[in-house]
């Protein structure tokens, strides 16, 4: 099959009408080349303005249902006066000719519609609040079953979940909290020293780095590292029907899949708090060293006075808590996932920024209400 | 007379798995000539959907060499492979995020030449022609029934009508009424369009009311190739079994010239 470039050329037959012989390949791939394309569409346009001509196909070495279309269209979906074809090119077009079909357009939305769209988003708010109080609802049921009869936990799993969770996250959190330390103490130097008040480097990076931005900075980078995997896992399995068989099974979703990420998360939050604030003091007090000349053995003998330890506390506190809705909000989203990849996708990325956010909030309202403890 | 479609000569698949490898095809030999429609069937784990593979460049010989349309496989994924090999994948692989018509309409659009009304016209015409309404065009990929995604994968297959076409599995999961329509559309296709089509099925109805040609996959090798009617006779293990079971003397039943049993059929399976 010769595969040539498809031509168009306008001839004058011997009694004297126009006459347009096609030739080459007319295939959806020779088409489109561009040069090709530019030349075939000129001429096709060029035709239409001579008012009735005869057609000569029988020139063409391969025509295609793309080449038909283009025909057929530029006709105007009806057989012209003059034509000369082979038997196998008006099976083809022919073909086309059959199942050409105004194409269906996807309903316009009204005003109407808009508005309906509007609430619906309001009642699916409301749908998510719903079922995630209905999530820690039965979190705490199966807290309390577990702690009727700790044997039958899924320990297994925790212990599973704990590495991935926490264990696999203590490098990307130390270099985290390492650089962000540096960073701050380098900036608060400068604004120390134009005042003489050096010394006050150790108050300042101790308070913030214990009490707000190790908790935040580990919960940030877990709700982005872990949160996401707890969603994609439990979407998976959507898609892939493991849900639908674990309840074929009578083995409680819940019990099974959310309790242990629940648990694992709330024990791993504040051992990475921890690390993140201990890499981020350690890199406060490395910079401190350089650019203020603050030692570190001043800064250790500093630290316990200048920041209470209730400190410590509620940023422990608080990071179990973060933890606790982390895990939710991933099993949430991922339970929520319809058996479609592009649904997985959305369900993922809605739980990274709904826990970030929610995070965020709730350190608000901890700053808010602990606003007498420890300062 | 015409190169063959499909030339594999002396090919090896080898796959590394725990440390070790698995040899999948060792010296297996295939030419498909243009025209044809040939079945490849064999045991699960065999290496039929690799074979396949194979043919698409999707897997890359360990030995050997898969010539496709007188090109190397390996080179088979370049830019514009929609015009000359279409694929049917077992569960569909439509693109989730595109409606039906923009999933047909894809490998046409992505030309990036052709004005949009034609490519759209061309991709109705492709979505009518193999059995859907043109009411689901603009559906998703997640609403649609399983034969319905077959459908769909098989009309986005044919957009730039592709001279060789590749099935794996294509009634599996279809109910016996939309197989049989299934089957029906695939051999007007062939018939009409001049495809040649290469499947890999476990359907015995279906390969025996569509091959032209059957080959067998077994022992790493094709075992046999010819029609319905020579394959059936051979003596190999696997054969026996999978024809001469209970439901392939069912389905054989139903073609035109009944096929004794071989005569040597304990004979053999002593050895």
């Amino acid at each position: 099959m010769p595969d040539v470039v498809p031509t168009l050329t306008l001839q004058t037959t011997p009694d004297g009408a126009p006459c347009v012989v096609l030739g080459g390949c007319w295939s959806a791939a020779r088409l489109a080349e561009s040069a090709t394309w530019s030349h075939i569409s000129q001429g096709l346009a060029d035709v239409a303005t001579q008012g009735a001509v005869t057609w000569d196909l029988r020139a063409i070495s391969r025509l295609d249902h793309t080449g038909a279309q283009l025909l057929w269209n530029t006709w105007g979906h009806q057989q012209p006066a003059q034509l000369q074809w082979r038997p196998g090119q008006r099976v083809m077009l022919e073909r086309v000719a059959r199942f050409t079909a105004p194409a269906v357009k996807p309903a316009r939305r009204t005003a109407w519609q808009f508005f309906l769209r509007l609430g619906e988003q309001l009642w699916l708010l409301w749908d998510h609040l719903v079922a995630l109080l209905a999530l820690l609802g039965q979190l705490l049921l199966d807290v309390m079953a577990l702690l009727r009869a700790p044997q039958r936990g899924p320990w297994r799993d925790v212990s599973g979940h704990l590495f991935r969770i926490g264990a696999r996250a203590l490098p990307v959190t130390a270099l985290v909290g390492f650089t962000i330390g540096v960073v701050l103490a380098y900036l608060m130097s400068r604004q120390l020293r134009l005042f003489g008040a050096d010394t006050f480097i150790v108050n300042i990076l101790g308070l913030s780095i214990i009490r707000e931005l190790g908790p935040m900075l580990a919960a940030i980078l877990i709700a982005g590292r872990s949160g996401s995997a707890i969603t994609a896992q439990i979407g998976v399995m959507r898609v892939t029907e493991e849900l639908d068989a674990m309840r074929v099974m009578g083995i409680a979703q819940g019990y099974r899949l959310v309790l242990p990420r629940a648990i694992a998360m709330a024990i791993a939050m504040p051992l990475i708090s921890i690390w993140t604030t201990l890499a981020a003091l350690l890199g406060g007090m490395l910079a401190a060293d350089v650019v203020l000349g603050v030692t570190p053995a001043y800064f250790f003998a500093t630290l316990p006075r200048a920041v209470a330890i209730s400190n410590l506390w509620l940023a422990l506190g608080k990071s179990v808590v973060f933890g606790l809705l982390i895990a939710l909000i991933g099993c949430h989203y991922g339970l929520r996932v319809k058996p479609n990849t592009e649904s997985l996708g959305q369900g993922t990325t809605a739980s990274v920024v709904t826990a970030i956010t929610v995070v965020l909030l709730v350190d608000a309202v901890f700053a808010v209400v602990f606003k007498n403890v420890g300062l | 007379m015409t190169p063959p479609v499909v030339e594999i000569d002396k090919l090896w698949s080898v796959f590394h798995e725990a440390g070790r490898d698995v040899v999948i095809h060792q010296d297996l030999n295939l030419r498909i000539e243009a025209g044809e429609l040939v079945s490849i069937v064999g045991g699960s784990g065999s290496g039929k959907t690799v074979l396949l593979r194979q043919m698409l460049g999707l897997a890359v010989p360990a030995r050997g060499s898969v010539k496709v349309l007188g090109e190397a496989a390996s080179s088979m994924g370049r830019e514009g492979a929609a015009s000359r090999v279409g694929m049917l994948f077992q569960h569909g692989a439509l693109f989730s995020a595109f409606s039906v018509l923009d999933n047909i309409a894809f490998a046409l659009r992505e030309l990036k030449t052709l004005p949009n009304d034609l490519i759209l016209d061309v991709a109705m015409v492709k979505l009518r022609m193999v059995g859907l309404d043109p009411t689901a065009a603009h559906k998703m990929p997640a609403d649609l029934s399983g034969g319905m995604v077959k459908r769909a994968a098989l009309a986005r297959a044919l957009i730039m009508d592709p001279p060789l076409l590749l099935l794996d599995e294509p009634t599996a999961g279809l109910d016996p009424g939309s197989a049989d329509e299934f089957c029906a559309l695939l051999q007007s296709l062939h018939q009409e369009l001049g495809l040649t089509v290469v499947m890999v099925t476990h359907d015995l109805d279906t390969l025996l009311e569509l091959s032209t040609r059957i080959a067998v996959v077994a022992d790493r090798h094709i075992v046999a190739s010819g029609s319905a009617a020579e394959v059936m006779v051979q003596p190999h293990l696997f054969i026996k079994e999978f024809f001469l079971g209970e439901r392939g003397r069912r389905a054989s039943a139903l073609l035109d010239a009944p096929l004794r049993p071989p005569a040597s059929l304990f004979a053999d399976t002593k050895t």
